[in-house]
C-alpha cells in the first residue's frame, strides 16, 4: 500500500510506453490502465515475461458507469503464483460494448466472460460459446446495467417488477 | 429346458450404436443443488459434459447495489450457505480496507476462530456428501452428527444456526458468550478422533478408492490455468494459500501447515480437505490460547454501534450516530478494493467499487465454486465413464449458490 | 343393541374408511429430495440423525414419480419455474407441497428480476415454514401440520361444498 510503483509495474511501462497508462497505486494493488486495442499483447505479455508471469486470472468483470464517458469497463485482477504480486488492469470503453477475448491466455476468463455478456452485454471477439449463462437464452435485456430496473419487468412471475416503458 | 452351449452371433449391421444427450436435470440427488449437466455419452463413456448453471441466480449484485453495506452481509451468508461466516469476513476486510479502519486484536482472533469454524463445517459436508454420491449413504450421518455439533456452536456465539451475519465491519456483533471458549475447546477435543473415523471408515474403503483414485486428473499447470484455488489446487500440487501467503487478520501470528498433495486426482481433493480440518483445529486452538480481552468491535460510533449501550441514555451524540447509522448507514469514501481471503471451497474475492454514499457503486463477487466448476469443462483426464463424472462432481466441491450468486 | 353389543375384544378398532385412508397417507409421506438452496441444508439436517425425520415414516426419494410431498426448500428463480412445475406434475396423487423458507413462500429478501416472488404462482401450496432458514423443529411442525391436514381430506366422502350443491 505505498504509493511508490512496484518494480514490476516499471518494467510494463518499459515495454509498452504510451500504449498503457498508469492508473496510480490503489489501497490494496497497483493499477494499470489500457485501451481495448492493445489489450490482448498486454495480456500475453503479463503471462509470459519471466519477471511477471501473472499466470492465475483471479477475477473478470464488467462494471457500467452511466452516465459518465466512456460507460463501460472491464476489470481484471491478476496474481503470480510465482512471485505472489497483483495487478489490477482496466479496460474502458464506450457503447457498442465490444472488447477482445482472454480465453485463450487464460482459460479461466471463458465463464468470467460469459457472465460479463450476459450481464452487461459486452460482447468478446473470438470467445468460443459466447452465449447467456445465468439468464435464460431468450431474455431480453442486461440485468447489471444501470437502466435496467433491479426488480426487473413486470411478469407472471414477478408482479412488483416494472411496466415496460415505464420511467 | 434348452441347453445354450454357445452364445448366439449377432449380425453386425444389427450392433448400430448412436450418441445420447442425457439431462442429468437440475433435480438430481447427486449435482448438490440445482445444476445441468448435458452429457454427451457414447455408451456409458461420457465424450463431453457441459454445465448449464442459472438455475439459482438471484441477482445477488445488482440488489447490493439498492442495500446499505451492513444490509449486504445477509446477502453474503447466502452465496456459500454452508459455511456462512468466512463469506461475512471477506466482505467486512474488503470495507474495512476501503475505509481505513483496524479492527480490534480481540475480534480479529474471534473472527479467525469463526471463520476456521465455518472451515470445519464446509469441509464437513463435502467429506460426507461424496461418499454417499458414489453410494455410501452412512457416511453423511456421520459428518452431520459432526456437523449438529458445530451448529450448536454457532447458536450459542451468534445466535443463529446458518445465517450468521455475525461478522461486520469494524469488528463483531457481539462479544463471545460465557462459556463459549469451553464449549470450543471441547469440539476440538473431540473432532480429531471422529476424522480419524472416518478415515478407517472410507478412506482405505476398497469401492471408494476405485472410484476416486486416479479419475479426474488435473495437472498443476492447467490447474493454475483454470483458475482452481483453495482444496482443490493445493491437491494438484500447487503451494498456495492466501493465509499463509497473504496474510489477513492474525493468520500472520499462528502456525499452521499448508496441505498438498501430488495426485491430482478425486481422492487427493478428497483426503486434502480432512487434513484441513485438522490444522483448522490447531488453528482454533492457538487462537484460544492467545484470545487477548478488550473490545469487540472498534471504537467509532459512525460505523458501529456503542459498545456500552448505557451511552445511548445519557449521550446525545451517541443518540443521533446511532440513529443516522440505523436509518442510512455509513458512508465509505470513494475507491475500490479486491479483498480476497481463503474461503473453504477457495479464493473468495469481494470487488467493491464505492462512489462516496452508503450504498456501493458496484459489488462484484468472485465466487471460488464458479471457477472451480469450469474445470468440467476443460482439462481434466481420465473422466471417462458416467459414475466418474459424479466423482468428479463431488470433488471439486460446488455450490450452486455461489456458483449462480 | 341386541346380537353385537359388547362382543367385541379391546384389540378391535372401529373407524371410518375416510380415517383409515387418511392415516395410511399420512404415516407414511415420501418426500422429494428437492433442495434448491441454502435450505436444502437444513432439509437434510432434518432428515439426518439428530432430528430423524424417518420417524415419521418420511423417506427422502429423488424421484418425483415415487414420492408424495415436494419440499420446496429455497429460492425458486424464473429460470428454474418451468422445471418446477414440471416436477409437480410429475407426480401422482395425492400429492401436496411445502414451501419452506421465505424464498419460497414469498421471494424473501430477493426481490430482483430473476426470482419468483413465492412458489403460491407455479404450484398449489399446502403449508407455509416461515424462516430463514427454518429450524428443523419448524420444518417437523411444518410436517405435522401436512399431516393433520391430511386426516382432515375427505376421501370417500363427498366434499361440504358438493354435497350442498347437490342436496
Amino acid at each position: 500500500m505505498t504509493d511508490r510503483r512496484p518494480a514490476f509495474c516499471d518494467r510494463i511501462m518499459d515495454h509498452f510506453g504510451d500504449r498503457v497508462s498508469d492508473g496510480g497505486a490503489g489501497i490494496d494493488m497497483h493499477n494499470i490502465e489500457v485501451a481495448p486495442e492493445n489489450l490482448k499483447e498486454l495480456c500475453r505479455f503479463l503471462l509470459q515475461a519471466p519477471e511477471l508471469s501473472f499466470d492465475f486470472l483471479s477475477d473478470l468483470c464488467g462494471v457500467d458507469f452511466l452516465p459518465d464517458n466512456p460507460r463501460f469497463a472491464v476489470v481484471y485482477h491478476l496474481y503470480s503464483t510465482t512471485h505472489q504480486h497483483r495487478l489490477r488492469l482496466k479496460c474502458r470503453f464506450d457503447d457498442p460494448p465490444r472488447l477482445p477475448t482472454v480465453a485463450d491466455i487464460w482459460t479461466t476468463a471463458n465463464w468470467h466472460e460469459r457472465e460479463a455478456f450476459d450481464m452487461y452485454g459486452i460482447v468478446f471477439e473470438g470467445h468460443p460459446n459466447l452465449k447467456r449463462i445465468y439468464m435464460w437464452d431468450e431474455f431480453d435485456g442486461y440485468p447489471m446495467r444501470k437502466d435496467f430496473p433491479v426488480r426487473g419487468y413486470k411478469d407472471e412471475y414477478n408482479p412488483f417488477g416494472k411496466e415496460r416503458g415505464e420511467q | 429346458m434348452t441347453n445354450v452351449t454357445v452364445l448366439s452371433e449377432t449380425d453386425d449391421k444389427a450392433r448400430v450404436t448412436k450418441e445420447v444427450l442425457l439431462n442429468l436435470g437440475p433435480q438430481h440427488p447427486s449435482t448438490h443443488g440445482v445444476l445441468q449437466l448435458v452429457l454427451q455419452l457414447n455408451g456409458e463413456i461420457v465424450e463431453r459434459t457441459e454445465p448449464h448453471i442459472g438455475y439459482l441466480h438471484r441477482g445477488t449484485e445488482k440488489l447490493a447495489e439498492t442495500f446499505t453495506y451492513t444490509q449486504i452481509f445477509p446477502l453474503t451468508d447466502r452465496l456459500d450457505y454452508v459455511c456462512p461466516p468466512s463469506n461475512n469476513l471477506g466482505f467486512a476486510i474488503a470495507v474495512e480496507n476501503l475505509l481505513g479502519i483496524e479492527v480490534p486484536e480481540r475480534a480479529q482472533y474471534i473472527r479467525v476462530m469463526m471463520a476456521e469454524l465455518s472451515r470445519i463445517s464446509g469441509h464437513l459436508l463435502i467429506t460426507g456428501a461424496l461418499p454417499m454420491d458414489l453410494g455410501a449413504m452412512t457416511a453423511l450421518l456421520y459428518a452431520m452428527r459432526e456437523r449438529e455439533m458445530l451448529m450448536d456452536l454457532m447458536e450459542m456465539i451468534t445466535g443463529a444456526r446458518m445465517h450468521t451475519s455475525y461478522i461486520r465491519v469494524g469488528g463483531v456483533r457481539e462479544d463471545l458468550p460465557e462459556g463459549a471458549t469451553e464449549r470450543i475447546r471441547e469440539f476440538c477435543q473431540i473432532l480429531p478422533k471422529r476424522l480419524k473415523d472416518y478415515e478407517r471408515l472410507i478412506a482405505s474403503n476398497r469401492v471408494f478408492l476405485n472410484r476416486t483414485r486416479d479419475i479426474g486428473v488435473i495437472e498443476p499447470k492447467d490447474a493454475i490455468d483454470l483458475g482452481l484455488s483453495g482444496p482443490n489446487l493445493r491437491a494438484s500440487g500447487v503451494d498456495w494459500d492466501i493465509r499463509r501467503d497473504c496474510p489477513y487478520e492474525v493468520y500472520d501470528r499462528l502456525d499452521f501447515d499448508v496441505i498438498t498433495d501430488t495426485a491430482c486426482d478425486c481422492y487427493a481433493r478428497w483426503i486434502c480437505r480432512i487434513h484441513e480440518m485438522r490444522e483448522s483445529v490447531r488453528i482454533i486452538e492457538q487462537c484460544l490460547d492467545q484470545l487477548p480481552e478488550g473490545d469487540f468491535q472498534v471504537d467509532m460510533p459512525t460505523i458501529a454501534f456503542p459498545v456500552d449501550k448505557e451511552l445511548l441514555k445519557t449521550s446525545m451524540e451517541t443518540h443521533i450516530h446511532h440513529f443516522e447509522l440505523s436509518a442510512y448507514g455509513f458512508k465509505v469514501p470513494k475507491g475500490e478494493v479486491y479483498a480476497a481471503i481463503e474461503a473453504p471451497k477457495g479464493e473468495l474475492g469481494y470487488y467493491v467499487i464505492s462512489d462516496g454514499s452508503e450504498k456501493p457503486f458496484r459489488l462484484r463477487v468472485r465466487a471460488p465454486s464458479f471457477v472451480n466448476l469450469q474445470a468440467l469443462e476443460g482439462k481434466v483426464s481420465n473422466m471417462k465413464y458416467l459414475a466418474d463424472v459424479i466423482a468428479m462432481l463431488g470433488s471439486l466441491d460446488p455450490v450452486i449458490a455461489e456458483v449462480d450468486k | 343393541m341386541g346380537v353385537l353389543e359388547n362382543q367385541f375384544p379391546d384389540n378391535v378398532f372401529f373407524s371410518t374408511t375416510d380415517t383409515i385412508i387418511n392415516w395410511s397417507r399420512k404415516s407414511s409421506l415420501w418426500p422429494e429430495t428437492f433442495g434448491i438452496a441454502c435450505c436444502a441444508i437444513e432439509m437434510i439436517s432434518t432428515g439426518c440423525s439428530r432430528y430423524d425425520l424417518d420417524r415419521f415414516g418420511m423417506v427422502f426419494r429423488p424421484s418425483p414419480r415415487q414420492s408424495d410431498v415436494m419440499i420446496i426448500a429455497g429460492t425458486v428463480v424464473k429460470k428454474f419455474a418451468p422445471i418446477v412445475r414440471r416436477l409437480y406434475d410429475q407426480m401422482p396423487e395425492p400429492r401436496w407441497v411445502v414451501a419452506m423458507g421465505t424464498c419460497a413462500i414469498s421471494g424473501g429478501v430477493y426481490n430482483t428480476y430473476a426470482v419468483v416472488q413465492g412458489s403460491e404462482l407455479i404450484v398449489p401450496v399446502d403449508v407455509f415454514v416461515p424462516g430463514c432458514p427454518p429450524r428443523p423443529e419448524a420444518l417437523m411442525h411444518g410436517m405435522v401440520l401436512l399431516q393433520e391436514k391430511i386426516m382432515r381430506t375427505h376421501v370417500l366422502r363427498k366434499e361440504p361444498e358438493q354435497a350442498a350443491s347437490e342436496s
